[in-house]
């Protein structure tokens, strides 16, 4: 098992290397575009942008309604002088010890395609969206790849 | 006889009684989930730390106007839920204060002022609702419980805003309201008023109504938005849960329309239907046009059984 396993991590990775158009952001960072993020054995190994994560930053796009507003479905025990934490989701807390970091990235790219289609948890950075989206919005993903790498190093922070 | 209320602290009392800080009331109107807008943080929430407030609704009794509420009751037949539960049961013990004291409830302005305009005179045939209804307290009582009806005419279900707009352009030579007018809300609200307490129930079984319904359920597990959601991901899959600061009910109509504490006012069942469907980044369909009408019949449907609560009052 274990073996099949990490085989597929590497081959996803080689996938990625080999296939997946990236984007050359202005700013010279590296992204790879949604419809090209490799999902292997419910992870996503290469990161979907270059810079490393920010856990801090990652903090704050987790707090805010316009940006990852995940509080508004989970609970966090270290964000507690945040007010109003929801609990559709499971609580958050010990998240970066259940979940590696490639299922963690892999949870906040698309959720559907880890928990199934039932799942109610909103894909961040996939064009898989329900109808009619507004004007606002439509053809975007909820958040960029810079911010998707900020929200898993903040997560992966999540130890009990 | 109209169950109207002249109610004692009418522009003064029910300010002091509107528990929502400044900001609130600044950032309220943008209530989206993921809206762009600031938190609407509410003195009435202040007090709630991580935890989330209620996990449950409450078991609780609603009294108004000396009459019991239905605020819970078997679903009918082909119902996801065994209970309808109603909106009120899910919120704080203000919010629930203000709605059963009718005195105290700031909806009941709205209901004074349409009984004030079934009274009044308008357009052509120079006559006003009372011409020809008479007491609203007799001719409407129990009518709003039993809404959207099918219409013959224009072969399409028919809401209460709907039907008031046909009398006025047909028997009254008046034009309609345009939607959400002020008028509109506070007629609508004082017509629903005259079913207090009535057990909400529409017929299915006339004209095209099964169709609509049908057409309702689907579009009411349908996603959509940028966020992929459906009503049902909500107001089902999550009822009784906290989204952020909202405790997520069924999402019932009984109460519409409600008095809002975060917008201030009276807000039309499809003013917050086309909120909901905002809040997944989705754009919003028209006032009744034929998706909400379908909603409409199938989520008054999922209600029934429940007490009229018109005018609720809601956060
Ligand atoms: C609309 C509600 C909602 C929002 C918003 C949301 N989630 Fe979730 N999340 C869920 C639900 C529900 C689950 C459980 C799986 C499912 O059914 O989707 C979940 C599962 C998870 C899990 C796995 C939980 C575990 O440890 O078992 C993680 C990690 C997670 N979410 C992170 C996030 C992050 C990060 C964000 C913001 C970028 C976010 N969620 C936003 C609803 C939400
Ligand atoms: C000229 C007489 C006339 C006037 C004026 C009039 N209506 Fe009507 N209304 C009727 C008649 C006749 C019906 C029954 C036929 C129908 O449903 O259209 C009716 C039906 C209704 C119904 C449906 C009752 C039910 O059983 O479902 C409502 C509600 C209503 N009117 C409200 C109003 C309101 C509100 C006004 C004032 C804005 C108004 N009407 C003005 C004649 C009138
Ligand atoms: C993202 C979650 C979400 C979705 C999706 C959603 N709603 Fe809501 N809705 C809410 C919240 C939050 C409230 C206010 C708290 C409550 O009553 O649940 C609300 C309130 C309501 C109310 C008022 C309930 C009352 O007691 O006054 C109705 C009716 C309603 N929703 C219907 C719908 C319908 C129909 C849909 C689909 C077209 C829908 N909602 C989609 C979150 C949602």
């Amino acid at each position: 098992m274990k073996r099949t396993v990490t085989k597929s991590i590497v081959v996803g990775c080689l996938a990625v290397l080999a296939s997946v158009p990236v984007t050359v952001a202005a700013g010279g960072a590296a992204t790879v575009a949604p419809d090209d993020v490799a999902f292997t054995d419910l992870t996503v190994t290469a990161p979907v942008s270059a810079p490393p994560g920010d856990p801090v930053r990652g903090a704050e796009v987790f707090v805010s309604r316009s940006l990852g507003n995940c509080l508004a479905c989970h609970e966090v025990t270290v964000l507690k002088k945040e007010l109003f934490h929801g609990n559709v989701g499971p609580s958050l807390d010990g998240a970066g010890d259940r979940w590696s970091v490639a299922q963690l990235r892999a949870i906040v790219v698309d959720a559907k395609k880890v928990f199934g289609p039932e799942a109610m948890m909103p894909g961040f950075y996939s064009n898989h969206v329900g109808l009619h989206v507004d004007k606002e919005h439509a053809g975007k993903t909820i958040l960029t790849a810079d911010q998707v790498e900020d929200v898993v190093a903040f997560l992966v922070t999540l130890k009990e | 006889m109209t169950k109207s209320r002249v109610n004692p602290v009418r522009g003064v009392g029910h300010m002091g009684r509107t528990i929502v800080s400044k900001n609130e009331i600044k950032w309220g109107l943008s209530v989206s989930l993921f809206g762009v807008g600031l938190l609407s943080v509410g003195l009435l929430s202040v007090g709630l730390s991580i935890a989330p407030a209620q996990a449950d609704p409450v078991d609780d009794t609603l009294v108004i106007d000396g009459k019991e509420m239905i605020t819970r009751t078997a679903a009918p037949e082909g119902h996801p839920f065994k209970e309808v539960l109603s909106g009120w049961l899910f919120r704080t013990e203000e919010t629930r204060a203000l709605e059963a004291d009718s005195f105290q409830n700031p909806a009941m302005l709205g209901v004074d002022e349409g009984a004030e305009i079934w009274e009044t005179v308008e357009g052509t045939a120079g006559k006003s609702c009372a011409s020809c209804h008479g007491d609203a307290a007799e001719s409407m009582a129990g009518i709003g419980a039993h809404y959207p009806k099918w219409d013959p005419e224009t072969k399409r279900p028919v809401n209460m805003e709907l039907k008031i707009n046909q009398c006025r352009e047909k028997n009254m030579g008046a034009e309609a309201y345009k939607f959400d007018a002020r008028e509109q809300k506070a007629l609508t609200s004082f017509i629903k008023y005259q079913s207090l307490g009535d057990p909400m129930s529409i017929d299915l079984s006339q004209g095209d109504m099964r169709a609509w319904w049908d057409k309702g359920k689907e579009l009411y597990y349908t996603r959509t938005g940028q966020l992929n959601l459906a009503c049902g991901s909500c107001h089902e899959a999550s009822m009784g849960k906290m989204i952020r600061a909202d405790h997520l009910s069924q999402g019932q109509v009984n109460g519409f329309p409600t008095y809002r504490l975060k917008q201030q006012g009276l807000v039309s069942l499809h003013n917050r239907l086309r909120g909901c469907i905002r809040d997944t980044r989705a754009e919003m369909p028209k006032a009744f046009s034929d998706d909400l009408m379908a909603i409409e019949v199938y989520v008054t449907w999922r209600g029934t059984g429940l007490s009229m609560e018109t005018p609720a009052v809601r956060h």
